[in-house]
């Protein structure tokens, strides 16, 4: 007689797998993170990572590599990104999609691609491993980086612009206070895109032959080396930052759609 | 000249997009084995890709994972969304929060970590292709529950009620009126997954049996070694994935305009 | 199971409260409904009409209480197993369906013939006027059409009892009131039970056998449309059902009443001293000369209504609408007088005087010219004190000469003293009745306001008196 059936019954599954698979790992990650091998709580792996000149060559090496993507990412997307929203073209929703498609095509064969230019360009690639690895990965995360700004400035009422005409700004005078402001969420969205996956993806480095380590390079290090415990740690500074910078920036809803690869 | 010039942006980024992956192409149908290298037309490099058994295992092991992590993730995420979105608030926020872990997360550390639980923690051999599984499916779900959770709140609520209503069970309600409603979510959601299960390197190498290959870790295995017949068969396989993406590209566009279309007449008979 | 018992669904004792936060959205609620009645639930939004009227059709499980239908507990069946069918507020048609589909939703899943379903859609959509539609897509319906199939929707199923949650909120005037007869026609014809909810009182009068006034979860009248009309039974039905003029009045004879600063005679046979509350319909006012009426005043504002004029008439400190063909003009003087008949009494719920105070520019309540002290920032939700101005809660500096304040205080506090210059006011007693241990009084105050005073001394007639009124008695509210 009674309803007994419920409909937030249905997320059981989910949350159980959640719990399971998303949880008890991070649960895992920080017991290994300040355990030793012997299974005694330390600090010496986060003291180790903060003391080792190698794993704080490889964390500035990281970030220096990730703000040059991110800056040169910008640059190239930002005047892209403008001139799609305000272009009138037929075809625009075309264009946007050919911005997309290459996010589908699998991205180890784009920087094989890529790879095979250059080597014809530079003959052997050892010779410029930075600037190598700023091209890959600029390659690689420059659709992450147009489609956030793009959305934010197609969802820009276009009627602050004609006010700010309207009250006499010239167009440089318009974009700079009134359409570069606002598309500063967009901006935001699109560097968390960019900037923390850039510091990660050592595989762009290591199919341009760069051996230099990043962040993670590192943990697959570690990993190797069989101290999972050193790896937690980096993993969990990793976690660390990466929620540190999603607080600040608050784009996640959103970066999960472009990074999901949806048409917007 | 300013249109001009913005239209001179666009066109010269997306030759360099597009300037690797076409000239890639070319050259995958002729015998050159290096890219600057004269070469005569050949079809060589495609009867390496489909001949070669540890190359064909690959690709059908990739895909083959894509399909049923994106599987499993969508049902785990879509009945995790119509759950979670039926639940109490806080519920629903603690569930929101949980499942945006994987999303921001790096996949090097979603990968790391699940491999730490697994195989160090439960045990699990990673031949039995069970980490594997789980760490795409992980890799996945949490984007069908954000492509899901949107569209059930874009749903008039009241329409599972009418079903009820009119005599449906709540089972037969959500199965024939909700999930409609949902569908292009889910649908979505499931491209999605697929899109991330095919990209994915950084989960597959730690949780993947030694002795399979996705197209991502194969690859750069094979960036590693020096076998030119593997190098350029790979050229191959890189302009079938284009094609493949082009055709679906164009496909969704066509689909798109169609629907834009239904919408404009639809309209035009209401007036 | 009793087909043939006269009512087809009683409620007993039906209480609702959420559990999240402990509100009550429906309390103590008990009502019979008779087999084949026009029964609507009328009351603001709020009120606990929707709440109840989903217990009905099973999507909300009381927390304490039973529905019985034809004598048998349905409390806890599932709303699949209910023969009551909904029309929903906003239709609730299922968008990926078409028409038939829509339609025979309900049928399918009763497992009828395919041939039956055919032959009962169509009969419907004759009945909704929409023959032929059956192919059509539910976005190419304009919001009228959608309604109709969102009826016949629930029709099809031959449910004994239709509910209909405020079925025409989103259609235009015209559309609406088309609707409302079409769906009073639609009741006659088919003889089923509907059970309809509207906060429109109108069309609650117009369609209903039996209508039931909710307010803050209980009900305050169940009744006819015309008994809820002539006969409310408190000054909310009053109010909420048709336009009324309630004044606070005390009984001072047999079937005699003094409101408004009038005393008039009424039909209604209660208690001297008792303290009602009086409805008068704006229609019932008879305006008469200046000097004739039992009352005058001046009129301040006069619109065109159409077939008459709403007319609005400042007698001391009371306001007066009247519905005439006469048309004064504003700043006359008029006089107003009531037949017994017009005038409807109601045991009052509470004795509170209530007073109206503007806001000086330092904060403080002004009564004619007299202060009283109130902290203001209790009294706006959100104020504080900013140095000396006060602010909102956005920081918004509040204006004071927009504020007015309701000041209520009641009888029992209110003490007359020999000092006319001792209390905020003063006035003459008008009214002197006895009521066993103490007296009670109306004294009409130089401002033209009949205050009610219980004090245990006899004072005579005509006497002038200081009103005292205890700022620490009085409560304090905004004007909204």
């Amino acid at each position: 007689m009674k309803v007994t059936f419920s409909r937030r019954q249905l997320a059981i599954p989910y949350v159980i797998y959640l719990l399971i698979f998303v949880v008890a790992p991070l649960v895992v990650i920080v017991s290994y993170a300040f355990t030793n091998g012997d299974g005694r709580p330390t600090l010496q792996n986060l003291i180790g990572f903060f003391t080792n000149p190698n794993t704080l060559g490889t964390l500035v090496y990281s970030l220096l590599l990730a703000l040059v993507t991110t800056v040169i990412c910008l640059l190239i997307a930002y005047p892209v990104a403008f001139v799609l929203s305000q272009s009138k073209w037929k075809a625009r929703s075309v264009v946007v999609m050919l911005f997309v498609m290459p996010m589908w095509i699998n991205f180890t064969l784009r920087i094989t691609a890529l790879k095979e230019i250059l080597t014809a360009i530079e003959g052997n690639l050892a010779f410029h491993p930075f600037f190598n690895s700023v091209i890959g990965m600029t390659y690689d995360f420059l659709p992450f980086m147009i489609l956030p700004i793009y959305t934010q400035l197609t969802r820009l009422d276009h009627s602050l612009v004609e006010a700010a005409a309207d009250l006499g700004a010239n167009p440089v005078q318009t974009f700079l206070r009134i359409t570069l402001p606002l598309s500063v969420p967009g901006i935001i969205s699109a560097v968390s895109m960019v900037f923390l996956p850039a510091m990660t993806n050592y595989v762009v480095l290591d199919m341009l032959y760069n051996s230099t380590y990043i962040m993670g390079s590192l943990i697959g290090s570690y990993f190797s080396a069989y101290d999972w415990h050193g790896g937690s740690m980096i993993s969990l500074l990793m976690l660390l930052m990466i929620c540190l910078f999603t607080l600040v920036t608050r784009g996640t809803e959103e970066s999960a759609q472009v990074r999901g690869g949806t048409i917007v | 000249m300013k249109k001009y010039l913005g239209t001179l942006i666009v066109v010269l980024v997306l030759l360099l997009v597009y300037a690797p992956i076409l000239i890639l192409t070319v050259y995958s149908f002729t015998d050159a084995t290096s890219i600057g290298f004269a070469g005569h037309f050949s079809v060589h490099n495609y009867v390496t890709l489909f001949t070669t058994p540890e190359l064909a295992d690959m690709i059908w092991g990739t895909v083959a994972l894509a399909l049923g992590a994106a599987f499993l993730a969508t049902i785990l995420g879509t009945l995790g969304a119509i759950g979670s979105f039926y639940a109490k608030h806080k519920w629903q926020s603690a569930i929101n929060l949980v499942n945006q872990i994987p999303v921001i997360n790096a996949d090097v550390v979603t990968g790391f970590s699940i491999c730490i639980l697994l195989v160090a923690v439960f045990g699990i051999s990673k031949d039995t292709y069970i980490p594997l599984v789980i760490g795409h499916v992980t890799l996945c779900a949490p984007f069908v529950y954000l492509s899901v959770l949107p569209k059930l709140g874009q749903m008039d609520p009241s329409i599972y009620e009418a079903a009820l209503d009119l005599g449906a069970s709540p089972s037969y309600a959500l199965r024939k009126v909700v999930l409609p409603q949902i569908m292009s979510g889910v649908l979505s959601g499931f491209a999605m997954a697929i899109t991330l299960s095919l990209d994915d390197y950084f989960v597959a190498t730690y949780t993947k049996p030694a002795t399979f290959d996705t197209i991502s870790t194969y690859v750069v295995n094979a960036t590693r070694g020096s076998q030119t017949e593997i190098k350029t068969a790979l050229w191959a396989l890189s302009t079938i994935i284009f094609l493949i993406v082009l055709a679906v590209a164009l496909m969704m566009n066509r689909m798109q305009g169609r629907t834009d279309n239904e919408r404009r007449a639809k309209a035009a008979e209401r007036a | 199971m009793e087909k043939n018992a006269p009512n087809i669904i009683e409620l007993q004792n039906i209480s609702r409260v959420f559990d999240d936060n402990g509100y009550v959205a429906v309390q103590d609620f008990n009502l019979t409904i008779g087999r084949g009645e026009f029964v609507t639930f009328l009351g603001p939004s709020g009120c606990g009409k929707t709440t109840t009227l989903r217990m009905i059709a099973g999507f909300d499980l009381p927390t304490s209480g039973q529905i019985l239908l034809n004598g048998e507990d349905i409390t806890r069946l599932a709303p699949n197993k209910r023969p009551i069918n909904t029309v929903f507020q906003r239709y609730a048609l299922f968008p990926h369906m078409n028409i038939f589909d829509n339609i025979a939703f309900g049928l399918k899943l009763k497992k009828i013939s395919r041939e039956e379903i055919i032959r009962k859609v169509k009969r419907v959509l004759d009945l909704v006027d929409l023959e032929g539609f059956e192919d059509r897509s539910v976005a190419t319906l304009s919001g009228g059409q959608q309604q109709r199939i969102a009826i016949a929707r629930a029709l099809v199923n031959e449910p004994q009892i239709l509910l209909l949650d405020e079925p025409l909120g989103a259609l235009d005037l015209k559309m609406r009131k088309e609707m409302q007869l079409e769906l009073k026609a639609m009741h006659e014809r088919l003889g089923i039970t509907f059970i309809y909810v509207t906060h429109d009182q109108e069309e609650a009068l117009t369609m209903s056998d039996k209508i039931v006034v909710m307010s803050n979860g209980k009900i305050q009248q169940i009744g006819a449309p015309e008994d809820i009309y002539n006969e409310p039974i408190n000054a909310f039905v009053a109010d909420f059902i048709g336009e009324s003029n309630i004044f606070k009045g005390i009984m001072t004879g047999e079937k005699k009443v003094r409101f408004c600063g009038g005393e008039f005679l009424c039909m209604d046979d209660v208690p001297e001293g008792t303290l009602v509350d009086v409805v008068v319909r704006p229609e019932d006012v008879i305006l008469t000369g200046a000097e004739e009426g039992t009352i005058s005043g001046k009129v301040t504002d006069v619109i065109f209504k159409g077939i008459h004029y709403e007319i609005t008439v400042e007698s001391g400190k009371y306001e007066m609408v009247i519905q005439s063909t006469k048309t004064p003009k504003v700043g006359d003087t008029v006089g107003m007088d009531l037949e017994p008949d017009g005038i409807h009494i109601m045991i009052a719920e509470d004795h509170i005087t209530r007073f109206e105070a503007a806001v000086t520019g330092d904060y403080q309540l002004d009564y004619n010219g007299r202060i009283i002290h109130c902290d203001l920032t209790t009294v706006i939700p959100g104020a504080r004190r900013q140095g000396e101005v006060l602010v909102d809660g956005s920081g918004q500096v509040i204006d004071p000469s927009r504020l007015r304040v309701h000041v209520s205080i009641e009888p029992g506090d209110i003490q007359m003293s020999d000092d006319v210059e001792a209390g905020l006011t003063r006035g003459h007693i008008i009214n002197l009745i006895y009521k066993g241990d103490h007296y009670c009084y109306v004294v009409r105050t130089e401002h033209g306001h009949d205050l009610i005073v219980d004090d245990e001394y006899l004072w005579n007639m005509g006497d002038m008196v200081g009103l005292i009124l205890p700022q620490e008695k009085m409560t304090f509210s905004l004007k909204k």
